[in-house]
């Protein structure tokens, strides 16, 4: 009876992604009917080049980045586990996250923390924990192209990591990244929200 | 056994007999009005039928998701996240405020933080970007009783089975070889039609029968597909020596047009049935087919088309200017080589009602046969077509300023959403030069306010 359906049981792991990521069954619904849109070739996966067909994400100056966070440790593929994972740092944070959590559980995705983090590895290209000047030089080179000339972007850089860095390694670790934001309204500016 | 041979061979005689009387009735009945141009109405007393049956449908589905405490899934067309439209300098701005407690007089360079403008943008293009989803078939909020529709199996009751089951019926065993037969006459009759006229001396007389047979053959297609179209201000419709530019959904869209006026087409000559209607059709008036060779030389189509439009005798060129099928609820890019070439443009802007049956043609995924089946097996089509008033290229406009005027026009009108994308992007991946557009806005902010402090 026709196979475009979008069904709650076609969703493999329903339960255990629901509990990991804290979206409702109508997100994860909308997700996974966005997930198999992606999928072009309805492989079950998605790879970095389904990512890259996104016309707005090719043009935003981090879209490699962003794509690069789907796909860890040197993975080609991500399945909807993976995808929805990603995404449910996204997720905005309501009253029963933060409410009577057991501290026993891990971090429910879409913490402060997990959200610092996230824009951490964004900056640490070789995820080894710091933002080196080089890191940030890179990334800032990204985001202006070839608009900028390389003292003025060394200038930015180095001043940046300068006011971050505490402990004077010369690097932004996470903590010093966490700390020089900590009044930013995170919640607010890494959320998205998913109609229902 | 053998006592039942004579009764069977009378009854399978009779049914055969009263079919093909009740079969060419119908066709009669049918083909008739087509070509005086006549209604009778059937079709639209048809379509409100099936508007309550829809109705009832989905209100029993909700009615069986209810029971199991479920959530019916609906989908949602203006996209499913929330977004807010401020541009790049604003979010940033707003970001490095809700960071600070430092006053803000003189805007800092960079901000760590500025990362999180282009992070959220890129995750909410991947969990919703306004190009994929218009090249599938848009989505509907209530079911139509297509199995190709539907999103919520596990709620279909018992009846509503049953009444799905009628409407297979009658699609396929009823709607369908009538449908069919209607086809197959409408073409005929236009490659005969035309082939006969075509060995008519040139003249007046020539043009009217050419223009009659055309329209004649155009509403026999229609009611084909069983189209219920609906045409708003016919004074606006297009005239010789115009363009007529329209969005592009499907290959029916040609019908749909040609139905209730008289155009000369543009198009690639291809082979097999549609090579043999080409051919008919341009024997008895001029349309303009260009070889495969020929399509990528763009000076000779534009050549070819100026041509065609200074002639005033010739009937005024159809062309669908963004290039391929896109799903009928955005506009996308406008090729800027009919706005080149000087002459009026005639916009129209059409609109199907997918609730009848999906006109789009999502060439990647069905061939043509495939598509015009399942046309040909869904309800209806039911569309609007609006003529827009003519329009001509201001003096201070360059041609792709003129095609996006066109194209926000049609978008208005028909209620379609605007993009500045391209269709091709169904093929293609997009060029790195719109990435510059962000990049140098972004290096404005942080540049700009460097240069402003080194001088202070």
């Amino acid at each position: 009876m026709g196979s475009r359906s979008s069904r709650a049981a076609v969703i493999p792991d329903v339960d255990s992604i629901r509990r990991e990521t804290g979206f409702s069954q109508a997100c994860l619904l909308r997700l996974h009917h966005r997930f198999r849109a992606l999928d072009r070739n309805k492989k079950g996966y998605l790879s970095r080049m389904d990512l890259q067909q996104i016309g707005a994400l090719a043009v935003n100056p981090l879209g490699d980045r962003i794509i690069d966070s789907f796909f860890p440790d040197g993975s080609l593929q991500v399945d909807f586990s993976g995808f929805v994972r990603v995404l449910a740092h996204f997720r905005p944070i309501e009253e029963e996250d933060t409410g009577m959590r057991d501290p026993k559980q891990p971090e429910p995705l879409n913490s402060r923390m997990n959200k610092l983090r996230f824009a951490f590895q964004l900056y640490d290209l070789d995820r080894d924990g710091k933002i080196s000047r080089q890191e940030m030089l890179q990334v800032l080179r990204l985001m202006v192209g070839v608009q900028v000339t390389e003292e003025q972007l060394e200038s930015i850089a180095d001043r940046t990591v300068q006011e971050a860095d505490e402990d004077g390694d010369g690097a932004v670790s996470f903590l010093e990244f966490a700390k020089s934001l900590e009044k930013m309204n995170i919640e607010q500016k890494m959320s998205i929200r998913i109609l229902k | 056994m053998f006592l039942l041979l004579p009764f069977d061979s009378l009854i399978v005689n009779l049914l055969g007999i009263s079919l093909t009387v009740l079969f060419t009735l119908l066709l009669v009945f049918i083909i008739v009005p087509a070509i005086f141009g006549v209604s009778f109405g059937i079709r639209k007393l048809y379509m409100k039928t099936l508007l309550k049956i829809f109705a009832w449908a989905t209100l029993r589905m909700e009615r069986g998701a209810k029971e199991k405490n479920h959530q019916l899934y609906k989908p949602y067309t203006n996209g499913i996240i929330a977004k807010d439209p401020t541009s790049l300098e604003e979010e940033i701005k707003e970001i490095r405020r809700s960071g600070s407690s430092k006053a803000l007089d003189n805007t800092p360079e960079f901000e760590l933080s500025d990362i999180f403008y282009f992070c959220r943008k890129g995750m909410e293009t991947i969990m919703d970007d306004e190009v994929t989803k218009r090249f599938s078939a848009e989505e509907l909020e209530s079911w139509n009783l297509l199995s190709r529709t539907n999103y919520n199996f596990q709620y279909i009751s018992l009846r509503l089975t049953v009444l799905w089951g009628l409407g297979v019926l009658i699609r396929y065993c009823f709607l369908l070889p009538l449908r069919i037969a209607l086809a197959f006459t409408g073409i005929s009759l236009l490659v005969v039609g035309t082939t006969v006229v075509g060995y008519l001396p040139n003249g007046r007389f020539k043009e009217f029968l050419s223009k009659h047979v055309h329209l004649m053959c155009y509403r026999i297609c229609v009611r084909a597909l069983t189209a219920i179209i609906t045409y708003h201000d016919r004074e606006n419709r297009p005239r010789n020596g115009g363009i007529c530019v329209a969005n592009h959904t499907s290959p029916i869209d040609v019908i749909i047009l040609a139905s209730d006026g008289y155009y000369a087409m543009v198009g690639q000559v291809h082979g097999g049935l549609m090579g043999v209607i080409q051919r008919a059709m341009v024997k008895a008036c001029p349309h303009v087919w260009f070889e495969r060779s020929e399509v990528k030389d763009r000076h000779l189509v534009a050549k070819r088309l100026t041509e065609h439009v200074r002639d005033k005798s010739k009937l005024p060129i159809l062309i669908f200017p963004e290039g391929t099928c896109i799903n009928n609820t955005s506009v996308m890019m406008f090729k800027k080589g009919s706005f080149e070439i000087g002459a009026t443009v005639y916009p129209v802007a059409i609109k199907y009602d997918p609730q009848f049956g999906d006109a789009f043609w999502n060439s990647s995924k069905y061939g043509m046969v495939t598509y015009l089946l399942r046309m040909m097996t869904s309800w209806a089509v039911v569309c609007s077509v609006w003529y827009l008033p003519p329009v001509t290229r201001e003096a201070d406009e360059d041609a792709v300023q003129f095609a996006n005027r066109v194209k926000s026009a049609i978008a208005r009108q028909g209620g379609l959403v605007d993009l500045l994308w391209d269709g091709g992007l169904k093929r293609e991946k997009v060029k790195d030069t719109f990435k510059e557009e962000q990049q140098k806005l972004y290096s404005k902010m942080i540049v700009g306010n460097h240069e402003d402090r080194s001088r202070s």
